[in-house]
């Protein structure tokens, strides 16, 4: 691998009984980059997260990161190199207002908080970051609303908010836009656009307009296999992707 | 709505917050100052003690969703070693009890570790085996007496100093151990530590995801939750001044869940008034015999059905408070 790759799988297998839900994958990913990974529903998407993550244990196949195998680390540990992910299923702290769900995450920067004697007051000097993260997904205004009881696009954009809150070198976003209305969805691409500045992002999206826009590289998987890659150009013209995934409706 | 309305009612809701709980604690301190002129003080420091084991408890089931069904093994086994460490020993009161807390801590790291890593209901059986394991163990051990238990504990001298035979000096002893316990519990939960396991509660893969090793953070808890709960069953025996089976038994486990359920779980001031209820209910219900038991299982289910956030949590939902 060159030094230029932040994330390299080598053969990614995922088998669910006699199922295999992602069969070898092998994916590169750019430093610097905004790198879609698309495909029809149960594509195993999610599932490559999963593993990515170590959420999930792969059957076979290797992970690298950074020149480092990760295949056999656990998930917080993965985390904590820097290679964070979001969920689809819009993963919040709902009974912590919109502020307190992003300090969580920053209280990774002291780094354990196993200290049950101190006085949560220890946490204040963390909530000027907290607003400015909320105010950049545009959430000033539901700092302190409850997260279960916003809508559910502002929950995505807590979401973010909260990863972002980890600054993560990798950050794997699985549809982040899903469920959001227009202005939202040209909200957030501009931030994902912005915030890539010093990362590199892996995501999951079926807006292929977003995808269009933003990604500088495209993955395309269907039933598992990767059958496609290449910048939205390429990957776009591909019969096999035209007939598989973009097919009836949106080509 | 703004921005600024938005803070300015959170800062209204903190303030409220803050009256809130003064109020309760407050409350609650009076009461314990009140409770031995009025009731028979020995029922008083019992509940006191109770009530410190429904606090513990409610560390693990309010604030991390963890439920353990055995818990009386922390209770029962600190209760032991307390009552041996005071009375084959010889040591003074504070030192026995501090050598059942270790030995509740000790217990309650060594069955988190085993336990920790199932969850919901898995966990809960794991505690429920292990609290039977206990129980076996505090049948057969030559020290624990079986079925007579450990009578005829001394109270002695706290420190050497303050003779706990004196039932007043007993009364202020418990009383204090009971305040340092519940507000060693609410900092831990209001700490930084805490916020994580509020987290963990809700939503453990995502904490995960965010690089906390959650299972450190459950066994830290669970640990301490084990140490409290040890704390009280050591007090529980200087008290009683004596420890028995009862201590450590499946029933003991199940009425601290049930004290929790109808306080409030997840509220500071419900597990305590929920120790007191059932604890005063077992005293005043005496005469009734075998169906005490049949009682408080109707009172339960009259509990859970009409205020399923037990009656602190239904107190607080009313009055927009967190209490
Ligand atoms: N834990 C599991 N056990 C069994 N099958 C699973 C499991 N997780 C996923 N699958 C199956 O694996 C396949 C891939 O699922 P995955 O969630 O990765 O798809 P996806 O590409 O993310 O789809 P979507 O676009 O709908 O989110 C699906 O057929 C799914 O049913
Ligand atoms: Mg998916």
């Amino acid at each position: 691998m060159s030094d230029d790759d932040i994330l390299v799988t080598e053969g990614l297998t995922k088998s669910f009984g006699d199922f295999r839900a992602v069969s070898d994958v092998s994916l590169r990913i750019k430093r610097g980059a905004i790198h879609a990974l698309i495909g029809p529903n149960g594509a195993g998407k999610t599932t490559c997260f999963n593993m990515l993550t170590k959420f999930v244990a792969p059957s076979a196949g290797t992970i690298t990161f950074n020149g480092r195998d990760i295949t056999r680390l656990r998930p917080a540990d993965v985390a904590r190199l820097g290679l964070v992910r979001s969920f689809q299923i819009s993963a919040v702290f709902p009974h912590l207002n919109a502020l307190e769900n992003v300090r969580i995450a920053l209280q990774r920067s002291r780094g354990d908080s196993f200290d049950f004697w101190r006085s949560k007051a220890a946490l204040k000097p963390l909530n000027a970051r907290a607003l400015e993260l909320l105010d950049s997904v545009g959430l000033t205004s539901f700092a302190y609303a409850t997260a279960g009881e916003i809508s559910y696009g502002r929950k995505r954009a807590l979401e973010l908010a909260t990863t972002l809150a980890v600054d993560p070198e990798l950050m794997l976003l699985d549809e982040p836009m899903a469920g959001m209305g227009h202005e939202d969805i040209d909200r957030i691409a501009e931030l994902i656009r912005r915030v890539s500045a010093n990362r590199t992002i892996l995501m999951v999206e079926h807006n292929l307009q977003v995808v269009a826009n933003l990604s500088h590289r495209i993955t395309v998987l269907t039933r598992g296999r990767v059958l496609a890659e290449g910048d939205y150009r390429t990957v776009s013209e591909n019969p096999e992707v035209r007939e598989a995934y973009m097919g009836a409706g949106h080509a | 709505m703004t921005a600024t309305v938005e803070a300015a009612s959170a800062r209204d809701f903190t303030e409220r917050n803050r009256k809130a709980n003064w109020i309760a604690f407050a409350t609650m301190v009076a009461l314990i100052a009140v409770a031995p002129f009025v009731a028979y003080p020995f029922f008083v420091m019992q509940a006191l003690c109770f009530a410190l084991f429904a606090c513990a408890f409610n560390l693990l089931i309010g604030y991390v969703n963890l439920l353990s069904l055995g818990h009386a093994m922390f209770l029962g086994l600190a209760s032991y070693c307390c009552a041996h460490a005071a009375k084959v020993w010889g040591f003074e009161p504070v030192s026995a009890i501090a050598v059942g807390v270790l030995a509740a801590t000790v217990l309650g790291f060594a069955v988190g570790a085993l336990a920790i890593r199932s969850f919901g209901i898995y966990f809960a059986m794991i505690t429920l085996a292990f609290a039977q394991m206990v129980y076996f163990f505090s049948v057969e051990a030559p020290f624990t007496h079986g079925e007579d238990g450990i009578q005829g504990v001394p109270q002695g001298k706290a420190l050497g100093l303050v003779d706990l035979s004196n039932p007043w000096a007993l009364y202020v002893f418990v009383a204090l151990v009971f305040l340092f316990g519940f507000l060693a519990i609410e900092r831990i939960v209001q700490s930084p530590f805490g916020e994580i396991l509020k987290a963990i509660r809700e939503n453990e893969p995502r904490v995960i995801s965010l690089g906390y090793r959650a299972t450190l953070y459950k066994l830290a808890a669970f640990t301490l939750s084990a140490g409290f709960a040890g704390l009280a069953g050591a007090t529980k025996a200087i008290v009683a001044q004596n420890a028995s089976l009862t201590d450590v038994s499946l029933s003991t486990s199940s009425e601290v869940v049930l004290m929790t359920l109808v306080g409030g779980m997840g509220t500071f001031y419900g597990p305590a008034l929920g120790a007191l209820i059932v604890i005063a209910m077992q005293n005043y219900l005496a005469q009734f015999g075998e169906w005490v038991t049949v009682i408080q299982g109707a009172v339960f289910v009259a509990c859970v059905l009409a205020f399923r956030r037990g009656i602190v949590g239904e107190l607080a939902a009313r009055a927009k408070v967190s209490l």
